[in-house]
């Protein structure tokens, strides 16, 4: 028995939402009383140092496909038969998604996406999921010998359990691919939403697009991504990745603040599960303030700026 | 070019989510539904645009559920699919859905099956997966654009914090996010066509499932906001930093 994680490395570099699911996967192997294994495409230090999220053996493969989830599909499978895993634990994101219904499908294995919290394992094998865009919390009852999660961002936080360990190679090779990788773009510089612990949203209260400047300049104070309201993105002021909420991209991060946005309940289905939110909104009925941690009624032109300063202040002391 | 579009039905955005049975079942009292936005606004136009741009082909629609989502079906064909299949049965998990729709697909000369990135309700995400897995073919997930010349599609594929742009021979399955298409309002004339479009009612095929959901549970609200005057921002650092630990 063990648990296998599958950790993507980017550019030989790990994301967050990566140690998480190690630590997820360490912990639950601890749970079960066996091995955390985990497969990745990265080497070196930054592989060996996943063991500091509780990775008790590495096996690192070379794969110039990783764009190519068929082909990662039969990698994982191997590994999977090799090493007698009995649960396999993916990211929440795109691609772990659409590895986690192949794998289902591939091993004959029960599945669950977008877990939030470790399983339970005392009366069989019950995982809790967000359900409705985060208006609802279903439990899960797996019941096949292989299991597949996936593991939604921010659920666990971060924990150093352990030190580095060695890597063993993999050998992927037999595996080839049918899809042809033409270009990668990736927004660089800030953090992706899906994995921002600060999000700055602004809604249609913006008036224009060219009143962005002071979202921006709030963003870059607290380090935090920006995001919008489902009309700001579709008018084009802000690009559709932006784009949060029920329709959008779910997201649950340390502090959200929604600047000029109503609280329409298809925009808080996909940002209600934030840890802290700020509502800023000039209109004191909104509905958002009803989901809101904190509040400032007000102009936001007036209000944002002065926080900006605040915040300046605070940073400096 | 046939073009597969699976289609699910979702309580509609702003229905009221409860559970009743000691939270074991959805309670589905006054809720209204309708098709999912990610199969409506984007699958279903991007293939329908597609079939046009060929010239050739069909367009057919595809649903696993009840007699009463033929609405939501003919819906589809309103908007300019040109027949549906409807697997009679309760959409249970999504490996069985995945299983009826692979059983259609492969026994009716499919190019290129769409879905939507996700149901808004359930929020999976697994059926394109899994179908990809059951007919051995590329699965590019949350496209937001697709351009097919010949037998090879070029897709754009959102990633966190990017894109991926690659490309793949037919058959294959594509799962469509927002950027994909405009939204299509069907017309009158689309109604009233619809009407007379074949919508075929099929059994299912026999799938063993292996989950369950056996509870549900609401996350609990927040307790109330906590105002701060707008001269004060000093103090909302303040909170933000020794209350809630946020910065
Ligand atoms: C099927 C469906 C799916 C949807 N999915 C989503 C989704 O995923 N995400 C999403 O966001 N929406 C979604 N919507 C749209 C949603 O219903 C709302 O229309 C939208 O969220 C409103 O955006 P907004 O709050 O920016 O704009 P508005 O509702 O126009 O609100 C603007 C707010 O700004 C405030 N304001 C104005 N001026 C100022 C000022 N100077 N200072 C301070 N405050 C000010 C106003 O008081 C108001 O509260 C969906 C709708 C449907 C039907
Ligand atoms: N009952 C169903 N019948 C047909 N297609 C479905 C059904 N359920 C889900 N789908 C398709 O699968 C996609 C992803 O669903 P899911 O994996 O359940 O989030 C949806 O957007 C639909 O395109």
């Amino acid at each position: 028995m063990s648990v296998l994680v599958f950790a993507e490395a980017i550019k030989n570099q790990y994301k967050k939402s990566t140690f998480e699911v190690v630590l997820y996967g360490a912990r639950l192997s601890k749970q079960l009383g066996t091995e955390c294994i985990v497969l990745t495409n990265g080497n070196g230090d930054s592989a060996s140092n996943l063991g500091v999220y509780g990775a008790q053996k590495i096996l690192n493969f070379e794969s110039e496909n990783m764009h190519d989830n068929r082909m990662l599909t039969k990698v994982i499978s191997a590994a999977v038969s090799q090493n007698g895993s009995t649960v396999v634990i993916l990211s929440d994101n795109s691609k772990g998604k659409a590895l986690a219904g192949r794998l289902a499908i591939n091993l004959d294995a029960a599945v669950v996406s977008g877990a939030v919290a470790l399983p339970n394992t005392n009366d069989g094998f019950k995982v809790h999921k967000s359900l409705f865009s985060g208006k609802a919390v279903g439990s899960y009852s797996l019941n096949a010998d292989i299991k597949v999660i996936s593991v939604a961002g921010n659920s666990i936080g971060l924990e150093e359990i352990g030190q580095a360990v060695s890597l063993e190679s993999f050998d992927a090779s037999a595996h080839s691919s049918t899809v042809s990788l033409v270009e990668t773009k990736r927004v660089e510089g800030t953090v992706p939403l899906p994995e921002a612990e600060l999000v700055v949203s602004a809604g249609r209260g913006m008036k224009a697009p060219e009143n962005w400047g002071i979202i921006d300049e709030l963003a870059g104070v607290l380090g935090a991504t920006t995001a919008c309201s489902r009309p700001v993105a579709d008018t084009g002021w802000r690009p559709h990745h932006e784009h949060v909420g029920q329709t959008g991209i779910a997201i649950k991060p340390n502090l959200y603040f929604a600047i000029g946005i109503s609280g329409a309940i298809q925009h808080l289905a996909g940002v209600n599960n934030s840890k802290t939110i700020v509502v800023i909104n000039k209109d004191p009925e909104a509905p958002f303030f009803k989901a809101a941690d904190y509040g400032v009624v007000g102009d936001l032109f007036d209000v944002v700026p002065r926080l900006i300063e605040s915040l300046k202040k605070f940073k400096a002391s | 070019m046939n073009l597969l579009v699976c289609i699910s039905k979702t309580p509609e955005t702003t229905a009221k989510i409860a559970f009743k049975e000691n939270g074991t079942q959805f309670d589905t009292d006054g809720v209204q539904y309708i098709m999912n936005p990610y199969d409506e606004w984007y699958a279903l136009v991007r293939a329908i645009e597609l079939k046009e741009s060929v010239g050739a082909g069909k367009v057919i629609a595809i649903n696993v559920g009840p007699p009463s989502n033929d609405i939501v079906i003919r819906k589809a064909l309103a908007i300019g699919a040109d027949e549906a299949v409807r697997v009679d049965a309760e959409a249970n998990s999504a490996s069985f859905v995945a299983k009826q729709v692979a059983s259609y697909a492969k026994d009716n000369n499919i190019d290129m099956v769409f879905l939507g990135k996700e149901t808004i309700d359930y929020n999976g995400s697994l059926v394109g997966g899994m179908l990809s897995e059951l007919l051995d073919v590329p699965y590019l997930s949350y496209a937001s654009n697709i351009e097919v010349s010949g037998n090879e599609a070029t897709v754009t594929c959102e990633i966190e914090g990017g894109v991926e742009i690659v490309k793949a021979t037919l058959p294959l399955v594509v799962s469509a996010t927002k950027g994909l298409a405009e939204q299509r309002i069907p017309n009158m004339r689309g109604i009233m066509m619809a009407k007379r479009k074949p919508l075929n009612v099929i059994p299912p095929v026999g799938v063993e499932e292996k989950e369950a959901i056996v509870s549900y549970q609401i996350p609990e609200g927040k307790t109330g906001v906590k105002l701060v005057d707008l001269e004060n921002m000093d103090e909302l650092v303040r909170l933000l930093h020794e209350e809630a630990k946020a910065i």
